[in-house]
């Protein structure tokens, strides 16, 4: 089996209304300098092999339309 | 005509979208409101002797992942892409609208609203110039007014997808001035697909088909399909 870590983030250019209520807060909490912060989702998984798993974020886990998505297979 | 209303685990608006396909038999003197219109569990996967698809509103398998991103694997949902590819009147009310674009029948996606707000209020839509069966009854450029209610609801498209939605007239409504609730972009609130028998919008026309509500408005999309004769 390979373990892998699904990054998924929303595109550059779509706000990111998560991102945007996460900055928002960050004065009230005394955090200054802090921008563009986005917010996204990690999908961690074990599977057999890594064949399938660029099918498997176009078809579920992202929406290629609204997400970027980055594979990381963390260990064979 | 009889339709069938998607049932998926997390659903909440099917019996209203029932009773208003229902009452909508009833006013077009089909079977006095029990001809035949009834639920669809996710897990059949049988559509004949229905003439109509209704997706409703809810939260489906629970929302999980991305609003409609599960359910559109569903059993029923790919006899609803048969039924749809086969000129089938399809509408996607709310949650219903996200799961039909997650599944690719309908152009676009629904993020979450741009104050990340829960909106519930009533609001105005002006009818597009679509080509739908929905639509038979409902005058391009008038103005309905039925509940909005949803979280994701900001209708989005890259620039490319949304020049082809506009050029090929598949915008069914847009929110009217000032009542663009979510930021979705050219405020549209529902689109069809290229050939129209698809529907999707974010507002409620089942929450407004009896007069107790304010509003009888959305009564016209489930007339819509039988006037226009376009039995499946």
């Amino acid at each position: 089996m390979i373990q892998a870590l699904v990054l998924i983030r929303p595109k550059e250019g779509i706000l990111d209304a998560q991102g945007k209520a996460v900055e928002g807060a960050l004065p009230a909490l005394g955090f200054e300098g802090i921008e563009h912060v986005r917010v996204g989702r990690i999908v961690e998984l074990k599977a057999e092999n890594a064949d399938r798993l660029e099918e498997l974020c176009e078809k579920l886990l992202a929406n290629p339309l609204i997400e970027d998505y980055e594979i990381e297979t963390i260990s064979e | 005509m009889k339709w069938g209303v998607l049932q998926f685990p997390g659903s909440c608006d099917e019996r209203d979208a029932l009773n208003a396909c229902r009452i909508a038999e009833a006013s077009l003197g089909e079977g006095g409101g029990s001809g035949g219109s009834r639920l669809v569990w996710h897990e059949e996967t049988d559509l004949s002797g229905l003439d109509g698809i209704v997706v409703p509103g809810g939260f489906s398998y629970g929302d999980y992942l991305r609003a409609g991103a599960i359910a559109r694997f569903s059993p029923a949902m790919n006899a609803v892409a048969e039924f749809a590819a086969g000129g089938g009147p399809v509408l996607g009310i709310c949650n219903g609208f996200q799961v039909l674009c997650e599944s690719g029948l309908l152009p676009g996606a629904l993020l979450t609203n741009e104050r990340t707000r829960f909106i519930c209020r009533q609001g105005d839509l002006i009818v597009g110039d679509a080509d739908s069966p929905f639509l038979s009854e409902l005058e391009a450029g008038t103005t309905i007014s039925i509940p909005f209610k949803h979280q994701s609801g900001r209708f989005f498209a890259p620039p490319e997808l949304l020049e082809e939605i506009e050029a090929n007239n598949q915008v069914a409504f847009r929110y009217a001035p000032g009542h663009n609730p979510n930021g979705s972009l050219n405020d549209i609130a529902g689109v069809t697909n290229q050939a129209g028998n698809v529907l999707g919008l974010m507002p409620h026309p089942e929450h407004a088909v009896e007069e107790f509500s304010g509003s009888t408005d959305g009564l016209a999309l489930f007339r819509g399909p039988a006037l226009a004769g376009a039995n499946a």
